[in-house]
């Protein structure tokens, strides 16, 4: 068992709470970003996979898991940041440093457009409002012919960066270290929103938005902030996946993607930035897994074996029994082992029963 | 000057009147108790004052200023701090977080400067920490900082719940049944603190409390509410021999036939 002594109170703000932690994460950056030169091609393409998801996650992590506003809606919001990134590189011709910066916070306007009718709805309602959103998304795209290319789609520009091109398949290491960089950027400023008062204010609206109130939280604005923030980082993710899928139309963002992601967070662990990462790698390798077991059985039993739907089965299955078993998803899984193994032998089995909460008001809100 | 008036305060809630024309100033420095029955229109006063419930008539002044014009939002911005009678805490949060939202009317960064952890944030945050801290020095909450709230016991939330008002820096707190849950121990502890905020504090005290032992222990002044009107102002002595204090807890003799 450990204890920690505090002497100042910058120990509280910084980033990694002890030396041990901040050197496991250094240890875990190091490995991520010597992937390239361990990995092929193949395996690389699903790592860069797994990190645009995580980018996506951690963009609907902010608003779900942080500030509890639920969103079925957030493929549309991929959806702008990917078409914005194309269009700007392609018709005004602005270099991809430019365009990616842009389709973020083009769909960070826009998110805080959709938020100010949205933010009288709660829970469900808002949730049915953003799906909704999502569909509507799909037949804008193809309406939107002159700029889109409605049904054929478009074609990702190749990406120059200082002179290297950067291509999903011409130089899959550039770009899996391009997401890399994305995706840390966007975690360190995802960690420092959560230890300022913009990310108490989102954990407060989350909690109680009657006390937020008395606390002095503009509960509107905060709603509407969460919503920019979060759609900013879903759209660099939009951006990168239509890199990464290398042609888009109407059919890639998806009312379904806008259901998985928010199925990945909560199996991830709502409330988590390492929930988001979690919540990734098991889209990323959950399909992998299938048909690797495919052609074990196919080798096995001959013929062909094809069930369909047995992805998207499992997904929710999954789902299911994380809600019922382990509602604070993965991350929560192994936070409680780690503090079984720090408190060992000292663990109770009650350490970690959730109470009910005494007279929880629901009439204000 | 006074610094909270009340003049007038009429609320309906559809054909049910809340609070009838209350009029009532609290003058600073003091502290206020409201008491009365069940249904007598204190929780409702209460949160007129941080602008949940909008008046139909009468006029709220904080300070000198009209705090109808306020949002309920801007009304901590004021320094007026309150408790909520069924506990409104950040459940998932541990202590130390919950009193840290507190200090939200104290936050002077910008976003993207919060969102890039500028310097001047940082220094920001330590001189957080260092007011949260002497809340935590004054409510003895030093075991229990990195506590999640949903684990405390009933007693404590009551205590963290007045921490995050005393965070705030209020001129005036209003507390809302501070006492009800608590047991004898609590509710004399309470007594202390409530005395001890207003005279290292410097804050005014208006609260809503059943406990009329309590009341009289700590208050300089008590307002009797009835089926929404004041019956009756002025010590906690003399409110509570009022006749007709003693009529609305107890009801009046019946006609002997």
């Amino acid at each position: 068992m450990r204890t920690a002594l505090k002497t100042s109170y910058v120990q509280d703000i910084r980033l990694f709470p002890d030396v041990r932690r901040a050197l496991r994460y250094a240890v875990l950056l190091a490995l991520a970003a010597a992937l390239p030169l361990l990995l092929d091609d193949f395996l690389l393409g699903e790592a860069t996979n797994v990190l645009i998801w995580a980018i996506a996650g951690m963009g609907l992590m902010l608003l779900t898991g942080h500030a509890g506003q639920a969103s079925l809606g957030h493929a549309a919001f991929l959806a702008v940041g990917c078409y914005a990134n194309a269009i700007l590189m392609e018709r005004a011709g602005l270099p991809f440093a430019a365009s990616f910066l842009a389709a973020g916070v083009i769909t960070g306007l826009v998110g805080v457009l959709v938020a100010v009718p949205a933010l009288r709805l709660h829970g469900i309602y808002l949730a049915i409002a953003t799906l909704a959103l999502s569909i509507l998304t799909e037949d804008i795209i193809v309406l939107a012919e002159p700029w889109t290319g409605g049904v054929i789609g478009l074609v990702a520009p190749d990406i120059t960066i200082a002179g290297a091109e950067v291509d999903r398949y011409g130089s899959p290491g550039l770009f899996y270290w391009l997401c890399l960089a994305v995706a840390l950027i966007v975690t360190l400023g995802y960690r420092n929103v959560l230890r300022t008062p913009l990310g108490r204010a989102f954990v407060a609206i989350r909690d109680s938005e009657i006390s937020a109130q008395a606390m002095g939280i503009n509960v509107a604005m905060t709603k509407a902030l969460a919503f920019g923030l979060s759609c900013m980082v879903t759209g660099w993710a939009g951006a990168l996946m239509g890199h990464f899928f290398y042609t888009f139309n109407h059919e890639v963002f998806t009312v379904i993607i806008s259901i998985q992601l928010l199925v990945m967070i909560v199996i991830g662990g709502l409330g988590s930035i390492q929930g988001a990462y979690w919540g990734a790698l098991v889209v990323g390798v959950i399909p992998q897994a299938i048909n690797i077991a495919r052609d074990g059985a196919q080798a096995a039993f001959g013929g062909s074996v094809l069930i369909p739907g047995i992805e998207t089965g499992i997904f929710m299955t999954l789902l299911i029994v994380f809600i019922l078993f382990e509602p604070r998803g993965i991350h929560g899984r192994i936070e409680k082992w780690r503090i079984y193994v720090e408190l060992f032998p000292l663990c109770r089995r009650d350490m970690f029963r959730r109470q009910k909460s005494f007279l929880k008001t629901e009439r204000m809100r | 000057m006074s610094l909270l008036e009340v003049d007038g305060v009429t609320v309906r809630f559809g054909g049910v009147t809340a609070l009838e024309r209350v009029s009532f100033a609290v003058e600073p420095g003091e502290i206020f108790a409201i008491v009365g029955p069940n249904g007598a229109g204190k929780s409702t006063l209460f949160n007129v004052i941080s602008r949940i419930h909008e008046p139909e008539e009468g006029d709220l002044r904080f300070a000198g200023e009209n705090l109808l014009r306020l949002a309920p939002s801007e009304v901590a911005g004021l320094g007026i701090a309150r408790t909520f009678q069924n506990i409104e805490l950040f459940e998932h949060s541990s202590v130390l977080q919950n009193l840290l939202v507190g200090r939200h009317r104290h936050r002077r960064a910008s976003i993207p400067a919060q969102v890039f952890f500028a310097p001047a944030v940082r220094r920001e945050e330590v001189a957080h920490r260092a007011a949260v801290e002497q809340v935590i020095d004054f409510l003895d909450l030093q075991p229990y900082r990195d506590r999640t709230i949903a684990g405390l016991p009933y007693g404590l939330r009551k205590v963290v719940e007045v921490g995050r008002a005393l965070a705030i820096e209020p001129r005036m707190l209003l507390l809302d049944e501070p006492a009800s849950g608590l047991s004898a121990e609590e509710s004399g502890d309470l007594q202390f603190r409530i005395k001890d905020i207003r005279d290292r504090m410097g804050a005014t005290v208006l609260m809503v409390e059943h406990d009329m032992r309590l009341v009289s222990a700590v208050s300089d002044r008590v307002l009797a509410l009835a089926d929404g009107r004041v019956i009756a102002i002025g010590t906690p002595a003399a409110v509570q021999s009022h006749p007709k204090v003693i009529e609305a807890y107890l009801g009046t003799e019946a006609a002997v036939p």
